[in-house]
């Protein structure tokens, strides 16, 4: 008997836009959701925010994509349904999924509050749940996921600039944290000014840190400056400015995913100093060990969080009123923006209003 | 004119430098300056052969002036003391390490972190704030700043004792910093050398499981048996490895030559650190998509600082851990730095230098 077609697979018809293959075009696409079971929350999608991960996937870029794939993992919507087991939210309730929709509860990592590190974690998109069957992200019209995998919007942020933070927020704001990188005083770079670079500087700055973006675009500068509130401004070609920076930093936040030379940066760095990659460069990287080992220094990376310290980020970014720099595009502009993202053309974070243009 | 090595200081001093890049040592006259109200003078009794005195003789690292006496591996005796010196007397048996002076006024400093004074000094191959070259400890005497000597514990060893000088604190620094002392937990140990063994002993002290790491099997007996390690990894073995996937907690990577990383990066758990110790000519490969997933990290560390020098020989006396050597004749140190090339010794030699020095000379 053959298998059944997404469609008929869930109990409940959904609709949204899916990769078919490694050209990473996306076209509409109908499939099904589960029903709300007795742990689920379901909720209409509103916005839905387009990380590069959304583009490095639907290429197939790092050789784990299921076709058709339905990006998306900076979601956010209005509740409509929940199981009879939910305590935390209510139909009406506004809130966000980011990057995962499942883990085992039951390894180290997961009593730890770190499903993002635990062995069996389910991503959004493109993995396979708990009932064997492909998960599809936010690029549609509704979402199910368990309660515990659901962060509450405050009301004080608009959705649409909220969005981001799902992916982008908590990848930058995990490690300022865990290395910490966030007391008052202390001085950050942060390097690359896209979608995780620009959250990383309001966070830093929220928290009291002295910030200096590092940048290979001179032109970034008065943004960064003026706008985002960064304390100075390094462009990483400028030998005399990056020779003045040398010994300066607590810590570096390292955004950038193509290759890049690092010893510049560890250079940056005080002694004791920490690079955090959050980024992913698929290729490693060279690492000079001399001023490693000379200036006690440390190069770690960082992966999202955990779903408690998502929370956390999402009310810490409420409190201070932190949210991304958003364009916001219709559903059928999303091939186009995948284009320009590849080139960085967008200040920050492309957020598709799945709510208004997301028809069938 | 500059002044000859044995007239830039007023006290004469013999020791074995090396003279070239061929890094080949041969006796050497030189001296030592008067000793100053803050200064200690030592009698040297051992000396440990470190690697890096290997590297350094043979300007390997780029950075080296010769005519170079290394060592930084020093027991001796105290001959002489300054006004202002309360801790030391003389007789007192001593040691000093990779330091001989810091600026003592940086944060760094202020912390006892003399190690990371940008300002620091090292025993030989360095200069001295009056301009003049230091020399270490393949000599018969040396002058050094109370604040850079440290205490042998009387239970210890003198010969035993010496390596901890600098391949002992180099292993317990960052085990402190890098919280490696939680007992139950799994320490892996990359190579089993003078660095190496000495953290096995730590390790196992700390009360954690102890892994050593190495890409042949000819050491396992003495780890298992005699050192105490839990395990014994052969790095060439892929199932083997595999089958350690995710299991350690920390590691220490002593390896010096050029190597790879990602096997050990693999090694870890989430939130693992692996801590690089040795010192390889060429940069190393860094796979990046292992610290992101599993939000794991290599750090480096250097040496430390001169209280936390004092607390781990301390620490070694109260466990009774002190280096395994080999000791040789001063006139042997260039076989023994041919020897250290290939790896063969078990695990440091250890120069006597106060009974073969003086009789080197004729």
């Amino acid at each position: 008997m053959a298998a059944k077609s997404h469609e008929e697979e869930h109990h409940n018809k959904a609709f949204g836009w899916a990769a078919r293959d490694q050209s990473g075009v996306l076209s509409p696409f109908q499939f099904s959701r589960r029903s709300t079971g007795e742990k689920d929350v379901r909720f209409k999608v509103l916005f839905c925010g387009i990380c590069h991960s959304d583009l490095h996937m639907a290429k197939n870029e790092w050789g784990m994509s299921t076709y058709p794939l339905v990006p998306g993992h900076e979601i956010v919507g209005q509740v409509t349904e929940v199981g009879s087991k939910v305590e935390r939210f209510k139909v009406g309730d506004k809130v966000g999924v980011g990057c995962l929709v499942g883990s085992c509860h039951s390894c180290d990592s997961c009593s730890s509050n770190l499903e993002n590190y635990c062995p069996d974690m389910i991503l959004t998109y493109s993995a396979k749940y708990h009932d064997g069957t492909i998960t599809y992200g936010g690029y549609s019209d509704i979402m199910v996921a368990d309660e515990h995998f659901v962060v509450r919007i405050p009301d004080n942020l608009p959705l649409d600039a909220a969005a981001p933070l799902l992916c982008a927020g908590i990848t930058v704001y995990s490690p300022l944290r865990f290395f910490d990188l966030d007391k008052p005083g202390m001085h950050v770079g942060v390097v690359g000014l896209g979608g995780l670079g620009h959250v990383a500087v309001k966070f830093a700055k929220a928290m009291g840190v002295k910030v200096t973006v590092i940048s290979t675009s001179p032109g970034k500068k008065q943004e960064a400056l003026d706008h985002l509130g960064a304390d100075s401004f390094l462009v990483s070609r400028d030998e005399d400015g990056m020779q003045a920076a040398v010994g300066t930093m607590d810590g570096i936040i390292d955004t950038v995913s193509a290759t890049h030379p690092i010893s510049p940066l560890i250079g940056l760095l005080k002694t004791r100093g920490k690079l955090v990659l959050v980024g992913a460069p698929v290729k490693p990287l060279e690492l000079s060990v001399f001023p490693l080992i000379m200036g006690g220094k440390i190069v770690g990376g960082s992966g999202i969080g955990g779903m408690k310290e998502t929370q956390e980020m999402i009310d810490f970014a409420a409190r201070n009123n932190i949210t991304a720099d958003i364009e916001v595009i219709s559903m059928d502009y999303v091939n186009t923006a995948m284009e320009r993202l590849l080139k960085g053309d967008v200040k920050y974070r492309f957020v598709i209003d799945i709510g208004n243009t997301l028809k069938i | 004119m500059a002044k000859s090595p044995e007239e830039e200081h007023p006290h004469k001093a013999f020791g074995w430098a090396a003279k070239d890049t061929s890094g080949i040592l041969s006796p050497f006259h030189f001296s030592r300056r008067d000793n100053g109200v803050e200064d200690v003078t030592i009698k040297i009794l051992y000396c440990g052969v470190c690697h890096s005195d290997l590297h350094a003789a043979k300007n390997e690292w780029g950075f080296s002036r010769y005519p170079m006496v290394p060592g930084h591996e020093i027991v001796g005796l105290v001959t002489k003391t300054g006004s202002n010196v309360m801790k030391f007397k003389v007789d007192d048996r001593v040691g000093v390490g990779v330091m001989v002076n810091s600026c003592k006024s940086c944060e760094y400093c202020h912390q006892d972190l003399e190690n990371y004074c940008p300002q620091m000094i090292f025993t030989y191959n360095a200069q001295n704030h009056d301009g003049t070259k230091t020399y270490g400890g393949y000599s018969n005497t040396i002058v050094v700043d109370q604040h850079f000597v440290v205490r042998i514990p009387d239970s210890m060893p003198s010969d035993g004792c010496a390596p901890l000088l600098c391949a002992g604190i180099t292993v317990y620094s960052p085990m402190k910093y890098y919280g490696m002392t939680e007992p139950g937990k799994h320490l892996g140990i990359v190579g089993l050398g003078g660095l190496g063994h000495v953290a096995v002993k730590i390790g196992k002290a700390f009360g954690l499981k102890v892994t050593v790491i190495s890409s042949s099997s000819r050491k396992e007996r003495e780890a298992l048996d005699r050192l105490g390690a839990d395990s014994f990894l052969v790095s060439n073995d892929p199932a083997k490895m595999k089958a350690a996937f995710g299991t350690m907690d920390y590691i220490i990577d002593t390896v010096s030559a050029v190597h790879a990383l990602a096997p050990f990066l693999s090694l870890l758990k989430t939130n693992g650190k692996l801590v690089t110790l040795g010192l390889p000519e060429k940069p190393l490969e860094l796979p990046i998509f292992p610290l992101v997933l599993g939000r794991k990290l290599v750090g480096g560390s250097d040496v430390g600082g001169m209280k936390e020098t004092q607390e781990m020989l301390d620490f070694c006396a109260k466990h009774n851990i002190a280096a395994d050597v080999e000791v040789i004749q001063m006139d042997q140190i260039n076989t023994a730095m041919e020897r250290l090339a290939k790896s063969d010794v078990r695990y440091r030699f250890v120069i006597d230098v106060a009974n073969s020095l003086a009789q080197s000379q004729l």
